[in-house]
């Protein structure tokens, strides 16, 4: 499982790059999400990966998942999304100030 | 003693009030100014009196960041007291003079704003008990010098001496910052009392060099001192009052100061007299012979101070108490008659209109007080009897002979000492001669004149200064100077004796030789002159610094244009390679598999991750067919939510999934107005560029998790499941950690969001956008742009949807849950009815825009964060306790929930306010073509 997790986060940190690399807005806001995903995934699975038991206090269980990167990534994930919301609007408005949807605001 | 720390604040407030003053009238400002600099002066009375009656320290003190040692604090002793004493006095005098010397055109209330603030840096400089604190005032003299010296920022040559010394002066601070970390490192504290008593210590360290360099680089480049001296005569293109105080009297005299403070701490050792003397003496003897030299007359005196400064280095790096109560001596006497030469070389610029000696002549008929004035002060500095520097200079020949004869090899130094005083003698005697003397004046911009009386009268008092201290030295300057010594020491002062006359001495001879030599030197003038305009006149320390100046510059440029190409891909390609090299070099030689036993392998896992991989890859692959890539996109998205799941995450799951929805919403919404496929752009080289950057940063990152997730691991959270219940009355042990353990962080966090909402909307204020009409392939919208079924429905699920969300909320505490999903599901449930019924409809339904909501949860997270502070807890701390509910039962309520209440809504407010705005962008476009009232369903 660990194996599958480590090659799941590799394959959403490449594509997330090479969207991110690409030259117009849209794909880089694709890209800024996958990229995303791995971190808040990385960041989750620093916990460890535990089947069946979440951090809710029960009385007679003694193993509970780490609940601290779960609260960091929580947090994480709303941030991202106003991350994203921002670098939408941010593409809308050059896309309306400069007329195109270059990264660089200008049309090669 | 509370005074202390308001003496130095006092400037810095009053410094607000020139400014101010000068819009009820241009002479306000000096008034209100000087009576900043009084009330200064009258609360240094009585702790000054207690420092000089009962030679006590005083000390005020207030911890600031105790973990790093860092504490405010003052403290005024002898040479602080000496220093503030010539900061406020000559201060005072110089705001006087001040008034009158600055034209009608020169804005007052800037130049005294200025001024005050300068005072302030140089007070809390002098009287800084803890080193950190001290540089920062140190930081803030280069700061306030330079806006002063660039005061005429419409002059060219003024802009470019402030630039050169902010630059030197700025260097200088950084190795000094250098310098007084390694001191702390060494004795453990910053704080003055212990350092000036760790002496022994700092002596037997291994990093006492690499200290005491840095220390010294900073003070050379304060003090002036050869080679950093060249910003020194540039600064003279500040206004003459600027030039009195600070390049005299004050902040050149901080490296000195320094020198003096940390005298106890850091001298006596062999490598403290090899750098401090020699380059004392170079500097010295540098000055006095270019002063002579100087034409100009601010000039002259410039050359004229680093010499002092020179002289004064030198007697702290012999380093003999003896040399070192010469040397705080001679502080005090080169302030006073200096800061009235430049005064008087002010008043002669003011009449006369020019400072140039080869067209000055013959003033004496025309302002015979000022030139009696500037006779007195001018053989001060030379050295005459019965003048203050007499006493000073006379002090420092003793030093030389006694170096000279408790050994050998110093033999040079009497000679050297010697020479440079006829060179003082020969170029105070040019300024005397050459101005109020040597024939008639020709062609002058301006008939001189005497100034007007009060512009004369700073330049009196310090003269009568020097009169004084020079016939009555130790009835007028003893005491201060036997405390500050006494201070600068930290011990038992050596035997001196403050006399005019001390029968014939060696350096009484020197005295003489000097007075006669310097009469010699004057007489050969031309020659001289002449001789030195062939040889040396183009050399200039300038053209080195312009020629460093430039090198840097251009070397930037170039490296500038090597990794920064205005491009995002280029930039974000070097980055990342960057990035990937670093992370290549930490995995170097380190085993990649960890000890711990792997997790077993399940298909279900299996066949998520396989969905999950095409769904990436699908989302590179077809990234130019927006529409289908963004399908592609949320399933990723829906599968790391399961991951959540599968991984006893639930909150993050349902976290991850609602974000996941309004995300979707908010890009289909977004494409609305982008185009709808990508072109093929990149070349093929670019492609295999990207490529190769992207396996190899998800190649790199699989084996670091791979890495991590093989190794054992030890997590600082039992702490946390420990005192979930007990301490935060919740069983889910996320959201306590969220609402209340961290909740501080939290608070920050929708402060983040917050504020993203407000650029957002910002960015979405008169944003124009053209609403396609018809799709890509030429196909209108759906004319059933309500679709019935989906209209009803969503009006039936809101009540059901919140109802959820405040069951969410609710038991947030205990189970999965929490503000920040509850705000999702209702942000959710309200767009929907926005897709559904449009916003034409739903916009009049719901009572208001939503973006209030956003303050308004702020203020309640932050005002359920200050009810603890009024029960007497810290910050956030949260209360809780069991309450019966009717009809809902037992329940545990904590004021936490109030605080995830506050979460809640930051979070509706955002989300639904950016989708809204982005939708309706589209939708005003629309209402044009609809009736006024809006189509009811």
């Amino acid at each position: 499982m660990e194996g599958l997790i480590a090659a799941i986060i590799g394959l959403l940190t490449a594509c997330g790059i090479y969207l991110v690399l690409r030259a117009r807005t849209f794909p880089v806001v694709m890209g800024l999400t996958l990229l995303s995903y791995a971190v808040n995934l990385f960041l989750f699975v620093m916990g460890r990966l535990n089947i069946g038991v979440p951090a809710i206090i029960e009385p007679d269980r003694a193993q509970y998942a780490d609940p601290l990167p779960q609260a960091l990534v929580l947090t994480a994930i709303v941030i991202g999304f106003g991350m994203t919301a921002f670098v939408v609007v941010l593409a809308l408005r050059a896309r309306a100030d400069l007329g195109n949807d270059h990264v660089d605001g200008k049309d090669p | 003693m509370k005074a202390l720390p308001l003496i130095v604040l006092l400037p810095f407030l009053g410094a607000m009030l020139p400014p101010w003053a000068v819009t009820a009238g241009r002479l306000r400002s000096a008034w209100v100014t000087g009576a900043v600099a009084l009330a200064a002066i009258a609360l240094l009375v009585a702790p000054g009196l207690s420092v000089m009656l009962q030679g006590e320290t005083l000390l005020w003190q207030m911890d600031w960041f105790p973990a790093l040692g860092l504490s405010l604090g003052f403290r005024l002793d002898g040479l602080a007291l000496l220093f503030a004493l010539m900061i406020l006095v000559i201060g005072l005098l110089v705001i006087l003079y001040a008034r009158w010397y600055l034209a009608e055109q020169d804005p007052m209330g800037r130049f005294y704003a200025y001024l005050l603030l300068f005072m302030g840096s140089m007070l809390g400089l002098v009287m800084s008990e803890n080193l950190i604190q001290m540089l920062m005032f140190w930081e803030l003299t280069s700061i306030s010098s330079f806006l002063l010296i660039s005061y005429w920022r419409q002059r060219e040559d003024a802009r470019r001496g402030a630039r050169i010394a902010l630059a030197v002066t700025g260097g200088g601070g950084l190795a000094l910052l250098g310098g007084i970390l390694l001191l702390g490192e060494m004795v453990g504290s910053y704080d003055l009392s212990v350092i000036l008593a760790s002496g022994e210590l700092i002596h037997a360290h291994p990093l006492y060099v690499p200290a005491l360099v840095l220390i010294l680089l900073g003070v050379f480049t304060k003090s002036a001192q050869f080679p950093f001296h060249f910003w020194l005569p540039h600064a003279m293109a500040a206004p003459t009052p600027v030039s009195a105080y600070l390049h005299s009297a004050t902040m050149v005299k901080a490296g000195v100061f320094l020198l003096a403070r940390l005298f106890p701490a850091l001298s006596g050792s062999e490598a403290w007299t090899w750098l401090v003397a020699p380059t004392g003496m170079a500097t010295l003897l540098l000055g006095a012979y270019t002063a002579l030299f100087k034409h100009d007359l601010k000039g002259l005196l410039a050359y004229s101070t680093i010499s002092h400064l020179g002289l004064i280095t030198l007697l702290f790096g012999i380093g003999t108490p003896l040399a070192a109560v010469a040397g705080v001596f001679h502080i005090m006497n080169h302030a006073t008659f200096k800061a009235s030469l430049f005064m008087a070389a002010g008043i002669i610029d003011h009449e006369a209109g020019t400072r140039d000696m080869r067209r000055l002549a013959g003033l004496w008929r025309f302002m015979p007080q000022t030139g009696l004035l500037a006779m007195i002060a001018a053989a001060a500095m030379a050295g005459v009897p019965l003048l203050n520097g007499f006493l000073s200079k006379e002090m420092f020949f003793e030093k030389t002979v006694y170096m000279a004869t408790f050994e050998e090899s110093t033999w040079l130094l009497p000679v050297l000492a010697t020479i440079a005083g006829a060179l003082a003698v020969a170029y105070s005697l040019r300024f005397i001669h050459d101005v109020f003397f040597n024939g008639m004046p020709a062609d002058l911009p301006r008939t001189p004149h005497e100034p007007s009386r009060w512009m004369r009268v700073p330049v009196e008092v310090l003269v009568v200064i020097c009169v004084a201290v020079g016939i009555l030295p130790s009835l007028t300057f003893g005491p201060l100077l036997a405390v500050a010594a006494g201070a600068a020491l930290q011990a038992p002062l050596p035997d001196y004796s403050l006399k005019v006359w001390h029968g014939f001495t060696p350096a009484l001879g020197m005295s003489a030789i000097a007075l006669l030599g310097g009469l010699l030197i004057y007489s050969v003038r031309r020659p001289l002159f002449r001789w030195h305009d062939r040889l040396l006149g183009q050399v200039d320390a300038r053209w080195v610094f312009e020629q460093l100046e430039r090198s840097l510059f251009w070397s930037s440029r170039v490296l500038d244009r090597l990794i920064h190409r205005a491009s995002l891909q280029y930039m974000l390609a070097v980055l990342l390679g960057a990035t990937l090299v670093m992370l290549m070099l930490g995995f170097w030689q380190m085993p990649l598999t960890g000890s711990v036993a792997l997790t077993p392998l399940d298909p279900v896992s299996a066949a998520a991750a396989l969905c999950l991989a095409v769904g990436a890859v699908g989302t590179v692959v077809l990234h130019r067919q927006r529409w289908t890539a963004l399908v592609m996109l949320s399933v990723v998205g829906l599968i790391v939510a399961l991951i959540f799941v599968k991984f006893s995450a639930p909150d993050l799951a349902l976290t991850q999934l609602s974000v996941e929805m309004v995300t979707i919403v908010l890009l289909l919404l977004a494409l609305h107005f982008l185009p709808w496929t990508t072109p093929r752009e990149s070349s093929l080289p670019r492609k295999l560029r990207d490529g190769a950057l992207a396996i190899t940063g998800g190649g790199l990152t699989a084996t670091l998790t791979w890495a991590v997730l093989t190794r054992p691991y030890e997590s600082i959270s039992h702490w946390f499941l420990d005192n979930s219940v007990p301490g935060g009355g919740g069983t889910n042990v996320v959201n306590v950690i969220l609402v209340d353990f961290r909740g501080f962080d939290t608070l920050g966090e929708i402060t983040v969001l917050a504020i993203a909402a407000v650029g957002i909307y910002m960015m979405m204020r008169d944003l124009h956008l053209d609403s396609p009409k018809v799709d890509q392939e030429g196909r209108p919208w759906s004319s059933d742009r309500h679709p019935l079924i989906l209209a009803t429905f969503s009006r039936l699920l809101l009540p059901l949807a919140l109802m959820v969300a405040v069951f969410i909320l609710l038991r947030g505490h205990n189970l999965p849950g929490g503000g920040f999903i509850a705000g999702l599901i209702i942000a959710v449930a309200l767009v929907m009815q926005y897709l559904a019924n449009g916003i034409a409809w739903t916009q009049p339904r719901l009572s208001g825009e939503l973006h209030p909501l956003i303050g308004l949860g702020l203020l309640t997270a932050t005002a359920t964060g200050l009810g603890s502070l009024y029960f007497g807890y810290p910050f956030l701390t949260s209360a809780h306790d069991h309450v019966h509910l009717p009809f809902l039962g037992d329940a545990e309520l904590a004021t936490a929930m109030l605080f995830d209440l506050g979460v809640m809504m930051v979070v509706i407010g955002i989300t639904v306010v950016i989708l809204v705005r982005l939708g309706s962008i589209g939708a005003a476009h629309r209402r044009t073509l609809l009736p006024k009232n809006g189509e009811r369903h």
